[in-house]
């Protein structure tokens, strides 16, 4: 007998005594939860972003797309970046102010060269405004899930309010489960030691995210 | 003895043990304290946290009800989205799988995520009789394993570390391991962080097989999920070429939509956070993005049997957040060591006995390692009445009686002489020695069995059986209550009572 077989008989004898079980799925499970926390505004809700993701440790900035170049290639200069990660289908548009050095991520690149590169700019997917989270789903403007990992300092672009959801649930009501999806939620951070919070341990140490909107 | 349990003295002489560790007390006392008081603010967040709750349990609940549906709807998803999906009966064969799927490769190196199902079925040292080194990644992981140790905790392994102790560690251990600790090592947690993160980046980039558990697995759709804050899980589910998943089949949730409840309390019950730093989701093998190869190793190594156990098997919801260890008072004071298993604090205490048996000096010892306070159940998310599991493995061991062990339906004798007896009594002595435990105990005790009406009289009354054997204590509470601070200060432990008869 195969242990698939074996597993799965051990499962169906521990079942065995219970009674008849008719009730689908979606009736047994009670789903009395909220589908968000509160009424909001959409500004609220990105304010709200904001609030959670600077209590998080990442740095919040906000401007207009006009704006946004000049934001970008200001990120850039202050961290001192000469090289900077860029996804395949990341707006040119973007980074037309930054002399930085563009590297594009090729599905040759080792991630030991990937580890030379200072920053990455990357789009999203969404946001979730009540837990501070930043969804990337692999799409060409956010390129592959290395990128965002081991370079030292991620800048992710979020357009508001289209890109943000209140809640968790009305994420995943978005998201599409057959893509890699990365939720990000402040810089990498560990409390391993004596539970003092240390930003920084393998992934990214620094995340800026920049809230673009038509008004600031 | 990194990762083995074998040989563990029961829990009331482990637990003797560690209450005169005055270090390792201080360190959990802190913690314990530190992560119950921002997991209460984190919740209290949440104005539905009691619906959430509810159906975090009803959705476990009909998973397990009808676990072998949805483990064949997950076996066919994996599949479908590019993975390979294999069945272990137990740890042996789950090591086998694993061992040959490194093997195969080529390599002798592996990456790993911190996951408690590979420690519990010791892939480590599998891995390591196979010739094949295995690298935990997690902070506190690498901690306890450069360290030789065990793990203390669930969430935070290396809890009863402090920062002197994890520097010395470092200094002395890393190099044997590969990139050697900085010369100018201080114990700064950011310094401490910072020589992990050098020392673990090279393995990284250079790792070509990942291993990791996963928190989540969902059928529909075949999605694995990893919670984690560091980004050494994101490091071991991306770079490498091979990833091998090696998850328990309770880990199972029917729908996508499930995981809106979960990925809400999770987080907060376990760091007391919103939303953990990094959660990774993956479904199967995607284009140029990540492993080309992935491998589900679907875990049974004992929970059939517990699924099998009409009161035991809500065990099998728990979602290892962690919030049990933390309000537990008898953890706080006895550490994660003293369980024997890798499933330390009131979970410990009702899985490891129901995954391995009650054959064992400590697994009969477990279900008494507790006051049955019910603090435990009520931070639950999946809300698992541990208090009423508890009381009825305590009287499975006194008393004997039907149980399935792999697979078979045995009738268990109460253990030989009258070990469970000796193993209730002397647990009932050492809470009875610390009047701090004792007074949570009963305080709430009255209360946990008014919730749980149909755990009397029978088990009631195991549990009052015990509560009359041990003697008085040597030292009048008074006394007690004046050395130690009204109990804040308990460092030096009042005698055992064993010890002065
Ligand atoms: S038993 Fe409940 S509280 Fe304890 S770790 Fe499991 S889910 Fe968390």
């Amino acid at each position: 007998m195969s242990s698939r077989e074996r597993v799965l008989g051990r499962v169906r004898r521990a079942l065995a005594g219970l009674p008849a079980d008719p009730v689908p799925y979606e009736e047994a499970v009670a789903r009395a939860y909220l589908r968000q926390h509160g009424e909001r505004s959409p500004e609220r809700t990105v304010e709200l972003l904001a609030e959670n993701l600077a209590d998080y440790r990442a740095l919040v900035h906000r401007c207009t797309a006009g704006e946004l170049p000049a934001v970008l290639a200001g990120l850039l200069a202050a961290r001192g970046a000469r090289t900077v990660l860029v996804p395949p289908g990341l707006d040119p548009g973007w980074l037309a102010a930054s002399d930085a050095e563009r590297v594009a991520d090729r599905a040759e690149s080792t991630p030991a060269e990937l580890d030379r590169v200072d920053s990455v700019v990357t789009g999203c997917a969404l946001a979730v405004a009540e837990t501070g989270t930043l969804v990337l789903d692999g799409s060409a403007d956010q390129g592959r899930r290395r990128i965002t990992l081991v370079p030292d300092h991620h800048v992710c672009v979020v357009r508001v309010p289209d890109q943000v959801v209140a809640s968790v649930p009305l994420a995943l009501e978005r998201l599409d489960p057959t893509r890699p999806l990365t939720w990000i939620s402040g810089p990498s951070a560990t409390s391993d030691i004596e539970l003092d919070r240390v930003e920084g341990v393998h992934g990214p140490r620094t995340l800026e995210v920049v809230l673009v909107g038509e008004s600031r | 003895m990194n990762g083995t349990f074998l040989g563990m003295p029961a829990f009331p002489e482990a637990a003797r043990e560690a209450v005169r560790d005055e270090r390792l007390r201080g360190n959990l006392r802190h913690a314990t304290h530190t992560i119950r008081a921002k997991r209460a603010a984190a919740v209290a967040e949440v104005s539905d946290w009691a619906e959430l709750r509810e159906a975090g349990r009803r959705i476990k609940d009909h998973t397990l009800r009808h676990l072998d549906r949805h483990l064949l709807r997950l076996e066919e998803s994996v599949t479908a989205a590019g993975g390979t999906v294999h069945w272990a009966a137990d740890a042996a064969e789950a090591n086998r799988i694993v061992t040959a799927l490194v093997r195969a490769t080529g390599e002798s190196e592996v990456v790993k995520v911190k996951s408690m199902a590979t420690q519990e079925i010791g892939l480590n040292e599998a891995l390591e009789a196979a010739g094949i080194r295995a690298y935990e990644t997690d902070l506190a992981e690498l901690i306890v394993q450069l360290g030789d140790d065990r793990p203390s905790h669930i969430l935070v392994p290396a809890i009863h570390r402090n920062r002197a102790e994890i520097r010395d560690v470092f200094r002395s251990e890393m190099a044997a391991w590969g990139r050697p600790a900085p010369e100018d090592l201080t114990d700064s947690p950011a310094a401490l962080a910072e020589a992990a993160r050098l020392h673990l980046r090279e393995k990284f980039l250079r790792a070509k097989v990942g291993i990791s558990g996963a928190n989540f697995m969902v059928a529909e759709t075949g999605t694995l999920v990893v919670v984690e804050s560091e980004g050494n899980g994101r490091m071991c589910l991306t770079l490498p070429e091979t990833l091998i998943s090696v998850v328990g089949i309770e880990k199972t949730v029917p729908t996508w939509r499930d995981l809106e409840v979960f990925l809400q309390t999770l987080p907060r019950s376990s760091t007391a956070e919103r939303m953990n730093p990094y959660t990774s989701l993956w479904t199967g093998t995607a284009d140029g993005d990540g492993p080309r190869a992935f491998h589900l190793v679907l875990l049974d190594n004992g929970r059939t049997d517990t699924l099998a156990d009409e009161v035991g098997r809500q065990a099998l919801r728990c979602i290892r957040c962690s919030a049990c260890l933390n309000v537990c008072p008898v953890y706080e004071r006895a550490g994660g060591h003293a369980y024997g298993s890798v499933y330390p604090g009131p979970i410990g205490a009702i899985l490891s006995p129901q995954l391995r048996g009650t054959a064992s000096g400590i697994d009969a010892s477990l279900p008494f390692a507790s006051s049955l306070c019910g603090a435990c159940y009520e931070v639950c998310p999946v809300a698992i009445d541990i208090p009423e599991v508890l009381v009825h493995l305590r009287e499975r061991v006194v008393q004997g009686g039907p149980a399935t062990r792999e697979g078979t339906k045995v009738v268990l004798r109460p253990a030989k002489g009258h070990a469970a007896e000796r193993a209730a009594m002397r647990a009932a002595r050492w809470a009875f020695g610390r009047p701090g435990v004792l007074r949570t105990g009963q305080r709430l005790a009255a209360r946990t069995r008014r919730l749980h009406p149909r755990t009397l009289p029978g088990p009631g009354r195991a549990w009052t059986a015990t509560r009359e054997l041990p003697p008085v204590p040597a030292e009048p509470f008074r006394d007690w209550w004046e050395r130690t601070d009204g109990g804040r200060n308990e460092g030096d432990a009042p005698q055992d009572p064993e010890e002065t008869k």
